[in-house]
């Protein structure tokens, strides 16, 4: 899934400042797992806010509302009642779900609450760890299910480098070495041997080359 | 300052703080009368928006009564209302509301006069507070159908 976090609190007060009805969009997505932009934390985020002007001497009005999802046009499509009743919108989706709010309501502006950090999972409850590059070429089946473009921070494709001491990389000693990981793995698989081949270096248009990516299907195509 | 009176609500466990309440009834122990006690499951069930909601409402303080350390009927449910409590009170201080109206307590079933002493010592801390600079009638809009 995407992973986020909230920005503070000040800064998403800073967008606002102006603005006396506001809609909080959650997002029953991806952030709502990662615990960033969920009902849960919608709710939370409008209430404080909506307290804290109060506080300021100038009151807020907020509207809550929680997405299925953000990224899909119908559910966008579907919020349009509550949009065009207030001044602006504070989307705590990820970027992409912002940016599909702010793409339809066109004369509304939508402030981000949230910072899109990558894409990951969840390794222990409040924990969430990135594991993957989206570089668009995914080689996992060579690296014993283990990504080396994303959690070796050189992202080499022969490793490990003489940056890996006892397992841990060079940056920082929370910093597992993928390559001692991919290693173990592999030896544990029996399939050592894959290793051996050398890997060319990787074509990365797949990944940030040539603007925006974009996958068509053309089988489940609507064609009006 | 002097004839101030806070309203507290108190968020009391359902095996601890809440049976200790009724305890501290049996006993006849006179305690502040200005706490409004909720009954929880468990502390574990602790909500920050809930407990902020309480504040909008117009309580001057809020506490969470759980369970000794150790002897959640649930296990962890105090030490994770204590964890949320602790999140609120940075959230509280954001809002300008002030960490000190917040706090999380561990007590026992058995302990009908420490839930006397909480009361009373909460009480007067918020008394000392002051009233809370929201206490006023907060116009507070309603969300939409969260399908």
């Amino acid at each position: 899934m995407i992973i986020a976090e909230q920005k503070p609190m000040e800064t998403i007060e800073e967008f606002i400042k102006d603005y006396k009805k506001v809609l909080f969009l959650g997002c029953a997505g991806c952030v709502t797992v990662c615990l960033a932009g969920g009902e849960k934390e919608t709710d939370l985020l409008a209430t404080s806010l909506r307290m804290k002007r109060e506080l300021e001497g100038n009151p807020l009005e907020t509207v809550t509302y929680t997405a299925t999802r953000q990224c899909d046009p119908e559910y966008v499509d579907g919020i349009a009642n509550y949009v065009e009743d207030v001044d602006c919108v504070v989307s705590l989706a990820c970027g992409v779900g912002v940016q599909f709010v702010a793409e339809k309501y066109r004369n509304k502006i939508v402030f981000p609450a949230l910072n899109t950090k990558f894409a990951g999972g969840t390794v222990e409850h409040g924990v969430w760890e990135e594991r993957c590059g989206l570089c668009g070429d995914c080689i996992l089946h060579k690296t014993g299910g283990i990504c080396p473009i994303i959690r070796c921070s050189k992202s080499i494709l022969n490793g490990p480098c003489g940056g890996s001491q006892d397992g841990v990389c060079e940056i920082s000693k929370d910093v597992p070495c993928a390559w001692h990981l991919i290693v173990e793995h592999m030896k544990e698989l029996g399939r050592l041997d894959m290793l051996m081949e050398v890997q060319p270096p990787k074509d990365w248009s797949t990944s940030r080359d040539g603007g925006p990516r974009k996958v068509v299907r053309e089988d489940v195509k609507i064609d009006e | 300052m002097g004839d101030f009176e806070p309203k507290i609500v108190a968020f009391c466990c359902h095996y601890c703080a809440y049976s200790a309440a009724d305890l501290a009834g049996s006993m006849r122990l006179q305690y502040s009368d200005n706490i409004r006690i909720v009954e929880m499951p468990c502390s574990g069930k602790t909500d920050q928006h809930v407990l902020l909601r309480a504040f909008e409402e117009g309580a001057d303080g809020v506490y969470v009564a759980g369970c000794m350390e150790g002897d959640c009927h649930f296990l962890k449910g105090n030490f994770r209302g204590k964890k949320r409590v602790k999140q609120l009170k940075n959230i509280l201080d954001q809002i300008g509301l002030g960490a000190d109206r917040v706090e999380f307590y561990n007590l026992s079933a058995a302990m009908g006069p420490r839930f006397k002493e909480i009361a009373d010592e909460f009480t007067e801390r918020i008394r000392n507070l002051g009233p809370s600079p929201l206490n006023k009638s907060v116009k507070s809009s309603k969300g939409g159908d969260v399908a």
